[in-house]
């Protein structure tokens, strides 16, 4: 048996890590979610804008990072249109446009049809654009040279929305749901330190602790991979009983394959410190 | 002879980089040096490109070990380029009725907005996704307690595990309030705001005495093993 | 053409007061104020003024909904508006002026329904002013010529015999053992670069040492597979290691097809790596420069493998993973002495000493804020520490004074 496990095909592993996600997905288990100081912070933040605040939507992640960070970012738009907030979306990842125009189509026009948000008005695409840090020093001081028109190719002086809105500093917040480079360390880095500038990020979970050393600062507020975006959702709910209902939240869904495949992690923790030990009993050799 | 113009080069455009920090006449250089970077970038898409096809080509023609992987590459690169570049499919937009290209790239049912929706965002993400597995088989390798820090990691790594999942929520559900701190989510956000904080601030001072070094290096030309043999 | 709309404008709300027998237009803005904005390069100025009164909710139908900002430049005036503000704001910087003309501004409020307020201007026409240096960095500045000058001057003592001992770092020495494992084994190595452009100093870093694996390398004749994920790194690649055979007097074993171009789509590029490794086996891997995501999934396709393996990125949420799966691993700053540790030759190696020094800033730094912040939150903002505490605050780190 030892000598199995000393030299355990990874392929097991694989099996059993499949069999934890799959199981539970198909099952569809729903475990509560409580938001933590952190998300509540930025729960606040929005929350507290005063109705028609203008929010520029960074969203600089791609289709690879869709599962961990799309729920967040929809849960974003979704409270953003609850307060009735302004959005002006901007990507700067080349992949990202279509994931923008999903959350558009199937939160601003789709879930809150009803409110007959205006485009131009409300909210505003101003698409793609190349120049990682460079784009982000331009958004910085002058939106228009990187970005003349919109993603439709409407000029931004025809737009109420964007009219008068010079640069970043115009908005009263930016939340920024970013997969990696360029993304919130960037947005700090070179649109931050440029003056008084709200960012509330939702990352990935390996960026994560590099964004802490920001937090309160620089950042007003990190959701941390799927568990901040579960948490925010509860957040909403809490606040929102028109959510309470989990089927209406992707990331608490998703909260059930993460705990079985997390309890896996820390069984073969477990597996590899017994094996270990046994081995060192036996004057072993691994 | 052949490496002093680019040091001369790398010195005038770092030194400019880096007065153009306090010295605001400057800052509309900097800008553009990152500018021309961008162009310069692209246009070298065009040495990758080149090299791309003249690679796989190659290893298709010499039918080198797995050849057949770089057919499909070869491929996929020209339907794509040509229903990108093309823009197949793609209809009309409103403002220019007239106009049969001026329509959005990736238009929804547009076949580039095909090849993106299925076979772009299912293949990376599926890449993506395997991570998880060797998350996993490197938790079982790496995480053994052979000494007294790797205990700690092991110790730290049970503690964080449990409070990002809803089972560290559940086991110390029962730990009073004003004890939140000794729950498994409280001590995960702990271990990150306080011990994970004060590792990454350090690294991070490291990080950028060791680029302030390395830049100061190149640009003084200390350092130019990056720019091949002089001749 | 602005004048006639201006006539045109002023016929309209007179023969709406004829007709209406009321006054629509709303009170304009007053108290017009041009100001130089300060550490620029004469590129702006800022126009401030008071609120027309018309500015709230209880003016009914005049109710001021935007402010037109109307420009002269040299005493041409501008067609149309150059900033269309909503109501309540009060302030405009103009970002698109230029140092060697006069400006002149107006305010002109506008109405709901779309009647316009008189001109509101101000007196002097203004030019802005070119500032040589930017006062809000000043202290910025002392730190940066600190650091520089502390590795200049470590650099010439090393030139003149100075100790430069630079404590062995595991991974570097690792590289004689990869390559040497690689050749008894008859199978290449592979070397990552990362996967970001040159204008990384990661991916300068990582070339550096990719022409000393080159070179040892080029001397027991074992081939150095290098796919890149950006073109220009491509091309820098390729030159390092063709400088690196020469260096070793082995021209003619450099294989130029094997440094190429791969994607720049991170997961395309992962996907063609692990292939490559699955079927060739290299016997070492080198990933050295700035990755993300796919660290672990190269690091755990190479130990599958079985290859000796080194990376290093400043990337440090990648570092875990690294460390995890590899043999050896530069940590952040460690990759970027690689090429002074690397070269061997006294003022590189002095280069890390002045680093040190900066490092010893930092410390000096962290400790005097600690104490400073204790002393003020103990004594109160007013005693020597609290206002020590804010000058550092204020004019150091260029902060408001937080709590």
């Amino acid at each position: 048996m030892l000598d199995f496990l000393n030299r355990l095909d990874r392929r097991w592993i694989f099996l059993l890590m499949a069999l934890a996600v799959a199981v539970p997905v198909l099952c569809k288990p729903i475990f509560p979610e409580q938001p933590s100081p952190l998300t509540r912070k930025l729960f606040d933040t929005i929350e507290e804008l005063p109705e028609g605040s203008v929010v520029y939507m960074a969203f600089d992640y791609d289709p690879p990072s869709q599962a961990e960070l799309g729920p967040m970012a929809k849960s974003f738009v979704r409270h953003c249109c609850l307060k009735k907030h302004k959005m002006i979306f901007a990507n700067l990842w080349p992949a990202g446009p279509p994931l923008v125009d999903e959350n558009i189509r199937n939160v601003v026009n789709g879930e809150f049809a009803s409110e007959n948000f205006v485009y131009g008005e409300d909210y505003v695409n101003l698409g793609y654009r190349p120049g990682n840090q460079v784009a982000i020093t331009q958004i910085a001081t002058d939106l228009r040279k990187i970005y003349p028109t919109d993603a439709t190719g409407k000029n931004l002086g025809v737009l109420p929305l964007t009219r008068s809105f010079k640069n970043i500093f115009d908005a009263d917040l930016v939340l920024n749901v970013s997969a990696g480079y360029p993304g919130c360390k960037e947005w700090v880095q070179y649109a931050g330190t440029k003056g008084d500038l709200k960012i509330g990020a939702g990352v990935t979970g390996v960026q994560a602790p590099q964004l802490f050393p920001y937090y309160p600062d620089q950042l007003v507020g990190i959701l941390a991979a799927i568990k901040g975006a579960a948490e925010y959702e509860a957040a909403i709910a809490q606040k929102y009983p028109q959510y309470a209902d989990p089927q209406k939240n992707e990331a608490i869904k998703r909260m059930g394959p993460q705990l079985f495949a997390h309890l896996l992690m820390l069984a073969l923790i477990v597996l590899g410190n017994v094996v270990h030990v046994a081995n060192r009993r036996r004057g072993g050799v691994r | 002879m052949r490496n002093v113009v680019p040091l001369v080069i790398a010195f005038v455009a770092g030194v400019t980089m880096m007065l153009a920090l306090f010295v605001p006449v400057l800052q509309p250089l900097q800008e553009r040096a990152s500018v021309w970077f961008i162009i310069l970038a692209a246009i070298a898409f065009l040495i990758g490109g080149t090299n791309l096809l003249l690679h796989h080509a190659r290893k298709i023609a010499q039918q080198e070990a797995g050849w057949g992987f770089s057919a499909v590459t070869l491929v996929s690169f020209f339907i794509t380029v040509f229903v990108g570049l093309a823009k197949w499919g793609v209809p009309p937009s409103d403002a220019y009725p007239n106009h049969p290209w001026s329509g959005n790239y990736i238009t929804e049912g547009a076949p580039l907005w095909w090849l993106y929706q299925y076979i772009i965002d299912p293949v990376t993400s599926t890449m993506f996704a395997l991570l998880s597995f060797y998350v996993a088989s490197a938790a079982y390798r790496a995480f053994r307690a052979k000494n007294t820090e790797a205990m700690i990691l092991l110790g730290t790594a049970f503690i964080v595990l449990l409070g990002r999942c809803s089972a560290g929520t559940f086991l110390t559900s029962w730990v009073p309030e004003s004890l939140e701190a000794l729950t498994f989510p409280g001590a995960t956000a702990v271990i990150m705001a306080v011990f994970t904080t004060a590792g990454q601030r350090a690294i991070m001072i490291g990080i950028s005495l060791g680029v302030a070094a390395i830049s100061l290096r190149i640009i003084l030309g200390l350092d130019r093993s990056y720019l091949g043999a002089d001749e | 053409m602005r004048q006639v709309s201006k006539l045109l404008v002023a016929i309209s709300f007179t023969a709406s007061m004829w007709s209406n027998g009321a006054v629509a237009a709303p009170r304009p803005a007053t108290d017009v104020t041009v100001t130089d904005r300060p550490n620029d390069a004469g590129t702006g100025l800022i126009v401030k003024w008071t609120l027309s009164p018309d500015d709230e909710e209880s003016a009914g139908a005049n109710r001021v909904v935007v402010y037109q900002i109307f420009r002269q430049v040299n005493g041409k005036p501008s067609e149309e508006p150059v900033a269309k503000l909503n109501a309540g704001n009060n302030e405009y910087s103009d970002s698109n002026c230029q140092s060697d003309a006069h400006y002149q501004y107006e305010v002109v409020a506008v109405a709901e329904d779309g009647e316009t307020s008189a001109i509101a201007t101000h007196a002097e026409r203004i030019r802005p002013v070119v500032q040589w240096f930017d006062s809000s960095r000043t202290w910025v500045a002392v730190i940066v010529i600190f650091v520089c000058a502390a590795v200049i001057i470590c650099t010439e003592l090393a030139k003149h015999g100075w100790s430069t001992y630079v404590r062995p770092i595991a991974g570097l020495t690792a590289i004689d053992e990869a390559v040497g494992r690689a050749t008894e084994m008859g199978r290449p190595m592979l070397f990552v670069p990362g996967i970001m452009d040159l204008d990384e100093i990661e991916t300068v870093a990582g070339l550096t040492i990719l022409s000393h694996v080159g070179e040892k390398a080029a001397v027991y004749d074992t081939p150095v597979e290098v796919p890149t994920a950006r073109s220009l790194v491509m091309t820098a690649a390729r030159e390092a290691l063709e400088g690196a055979y020469l260096a070793a007097g082995r021209t003619e074993g450099f294989d130029e097809d094997r440094v190429y171009y791969v994607t720049d789509e991170q997961f395309g590029y992962v996907a063609a790596v692990c292939g490559w490794m699955s079927r060739e086996k290299p016997a070492a891997c080198f990933y050295l420069g700035k990755f993300f995501a796919e660290s672990l999934v190269l690091a755990e396709t190479g130990n599958a493998c079985g290859a000796i393996q080194l990376a290093g990125t400043a990337e440090s949420a990648q570092l875990p993973f690294f460390v995890a799966a590899c043999d050896y691993t530069l940590i952040g700053e460690e990759l970027f002495a690689a090429s002074a540790y690397l070269s061997g030759e006294p003022q590189q190696l002095g280069t890390l000493k002045g680093q040190d020094v900066g490092k010893v800033l930092a410390v000096v730094l962290l400790v005097c804020g600690s104490l400073l912040a204790t002393g003020a939150m103990i004594s109160g903002r007013d005693s020597l520490a609290g206002r020590a505490h804010d000058y550092l605050m204020v004019h150091v780190l260029n902060k408001g004074v937080g709590g």
